[in-house]
């Protein structure tokens, strides 16, 4: 029983918190109610002119306003009245949100409903930064921002929010003083840690909506099992190289086993990737505009989410009402046509999540039952090659310095980066053969195996061949980035044959040409 | 590589697509015009299951088939779209290819 204390205290204070804003959200609604009522009571029988005008007016006027409105129509304006005049935004909004409220899409009602509105970004990044940016320009109330990291380089050409001379601060509160800057009147909360089973719970509660900008599936699916058990639609969008993918999932938000909700992530991913498939922006490179704009419409479907919803009822999951059924926009910045709409299933009848047969409850997160880790496959660094076939490379240096030309003569060097990434920098000597040129190059033996090479692919083999054999004692070593993909090629050199049954010594730069640069050049450029 | 199979097949016209990193794995092209065998060994009308060991034996030159396939179907986190749906909309691997289909596999992306 003892283990199920923190599981039932978690459950009630979930409960208690949503039962205060149930209770807060009705006092208002009874507030509002007889305030229209005694206006209504004071006027007395209604001319037609003015059961007209009430028509109107109930058509889509707001509270504050039909009560205001309806008692200046009652009496003539003294100049007290005149004076205590209660307007529901302060003249600077009305001039803001102008351009945005003087749309039917949004009007005053949707303009308050942003206002009222909290929203959770998870992660800061490429995605994170213009997403909140258009949120805060667009007046949401409360922006919750969730990251643990801080600022590099590396983020500038794309993560919008942060300045040059934010380099180092913590992402949350880079884009806290962006958010800032551009509208002063959302209210930011800041959350300087990685989203974890533990504190998800707790983070996710006082909001109405999730934005999911992380940049790993461990998360991804972290973020979607808690919008599903808590009950908020999720906005998740991802980008790579020149693609995005963008989708709102949990909505309408209904509880696990209503079948009229909308599908999870879980329901469209049921497993997750291998994680070895899995590439990251920094490995498979990203462009700006490309995550930028997948960003920008995670706050656009943000929007038509928030201004659709009905403030009062949103606690029932009735109250969502989507018009478009579930899908998934794919952009491809280099194809025609560049956007693309799939219609998705709808929930998954054994989702483990948002089924009736739901394993993931609120107390799996707190009692430590769920490990996103561990479910997604912790990618393990590539340790392949015995101590005697790798190089570090300070000893590599000295190689290089023996050498009649202090570069390559007397021993062959492979560089199995892209062609791409060896254009930008290289050491001198340097033969290339893009790794996935290697991939592809079938084992030997195999039927075919010619034919199915381009002629690129066929030339380099052949450059290669020629290399390793003008010498059977030279000793090759192999170098790439980091020192992962390195590994691999050696091992597939020797596959191939090309270290003539041991005679000939083929091995890699440990740590590749990061640690060129650590440990022998710092002047050697790093991307 | 036509020439594995009979002439005497008859065959039909689909395109083929690749996206979100995958097209890595076939000669770096999206798109592809696929002559898809309208019945597989046992004389049965082609479906997806066929056309993915079909582009696996014929269209595919990496390698790394794991990629791609694992344990006998798409691996996890490729979705497969049938005329612009999710495939579990259509009967996912037992749906009867037609002539003229466009069907598009689709890996997941994570960064952000």
């Amino acid at each position: 029983m003892a283990d199920r204390i923190p599981a039932l205290e978690t459950q009630i204070r979930l409960l208690e918190a949503r039962l205060r804003r149930l209770k807060g959200d009705l006092a208002e609604a009874r507030k509002t109610a007889e305030a229209s009522a005694q206006v209504y009571e004071t006027l007395g029988p209604l001319s037609s002119s003015e059961k007209d005008l009430k028509l109107a007016i109930d058509g889509g006027f707001p509270d504050a306003w039909r009560t205001e409105t309806l008692a200046a129509l009652a009496q003539p304006v003294s100049p007290e009245a005149k004076q205590k005049k209660h307007w529901p935004l302060s003249q600077e909004e009305y001039r803001r949100y102008g351009r945005q409220m003087i749309m039917r899409e949004v009007g005053l009602e949707g303009q308050l409903k942003l206002k009222r509105s909290r929203v959770l970004i998870v992660g800061l990044g490429g995605l994170g930064c213009p997403a909140s940016a258009y949120l805060a320009g667009a007046g949401v109330g409360t922006l919750g921002l969730v990251d643990g990291d801080v600022v590099e380089d590396s983020n500038l050409h794309r993560q919008i929010l942060h300045g040059t001379e934010r380099v180092g601060m913590p992402k949350v509160l880079s884009a806290a003083e962006g958010i800032k800057s551009i509208n002063p009147w959302v209210s930011c909360r800041t959350y300087e840690s990685h989203l974890s089973a533990e504190n998800v719970m707790e983070t996710f509660l006082d909001y109405d909506l999730v934005i999911d900008c992380s940049d790993n599936p461990a998360t991804r699916y972290l973020v979607s099992d808690a919008c599903v058990v808590l009950g908020k639609p999720l906005v998740t969008a991802s980008a790579l190289r020149t693609e995005g993918q963008l989708m709102v999932l949990n909505y309408p938000p209904r509880p696990p086993g209503d079948t009229t909700g909308g599908p999870c992530y879980r329901c469209v991913f049921p497993r997750p990737p291998p994680a070895d498939s899995i590439v990251t922006c920094g490995d498979g490179g990203v462009l700006g505009p490309v995550v930028g704009l997948m960003g920008v419409l995670q706050a656009l479907e943000a929007i038509k989410v928030l201004t659709k919803t009905d403030p009062i009822s949103k606690e029932a999951a009735d109250g969502w009402a989507p018009t478009e059924p579930p899908s998934l926009t794919i952009f491809s910045a280099y194809s025609a046509p560049q956007f693309r709409s799939i219609r998705l299933r709808s929930r998954r009848a054994k989702c483990a999540t948002c089924s009736v047969q739901a394993t993931v409850t609120a107390e799996s997160f707190t009692s430590g039952s769920l490990d996103y880790i561990q479910f997604c496959g912790a990618i393990h660094s590539v340790n392949l090659l015995s101590t005697w076939e790798r190089m570090p490379a300070r000893d590599y240096a000295a190689v290089r310095n023996r050498s009649a030309d202090k570069e390559t003569k007397g021993h062959v060097l492979i560089d199995v980066r892209e062609r791409v990434q060896f254009d930008i920098c290289h050491l001198d000597g340097s033969f290339n053969l893009p790794f996935s040129c290697l991939n592809s190059w079938p084992a030997p033996g195999t039927p075919g195996s010619e034919s199915n090479e381009d002629s690129e692919t066929q030339k380099l083999h052949h450059q290669l061949q020629q290399l390793i054999v003008r010498d059977p004692d030279e000793p090759v070593y192999v170098i790439c980035r980091l020192g992962n993909d390195s590994q691999i090629a050696v091992k597939k050199f020797k596959e191939l044959g090309f270290d003539n049954g041991g005679i000939k010594w083929i091995g890699d730069i440990t740590g590749g040409l990061r640690a060129w640069k650590k440990d022998v050049d710092d002047g050697f450029p790093e991307y | 590589m036509a020439e594995t199979k009979p002439e005497t097949v008859d065959v039909m016209d689909i395109t083929v697509e690749f996206t979100g990193g995958l097209e890595m794995l076939f000669s770096n092209k999206r798109k592809h015009n696929i002559s898809l065998p309208s019945k597989d060994a046992s004389g049965a009308p082609a479906n997806i299951n066929f056309l993915v060991e079909y582009l696996c034996k014929h269209v595919m030159k990496d390698p790394r088939k794991d990629l791609f396939v694992l344990d006998d179907t798409v691996r996890p986190g490729i979705l497969v779209l049938i005329n612009e749906a999710d495939w579990e909309l259509e009967g996912e691997g037992e749906y009867a290819v037609q002539k003229g289909d466009n069907i598009i596999f689709v890996s997941t992306l994570h960064g952000g």
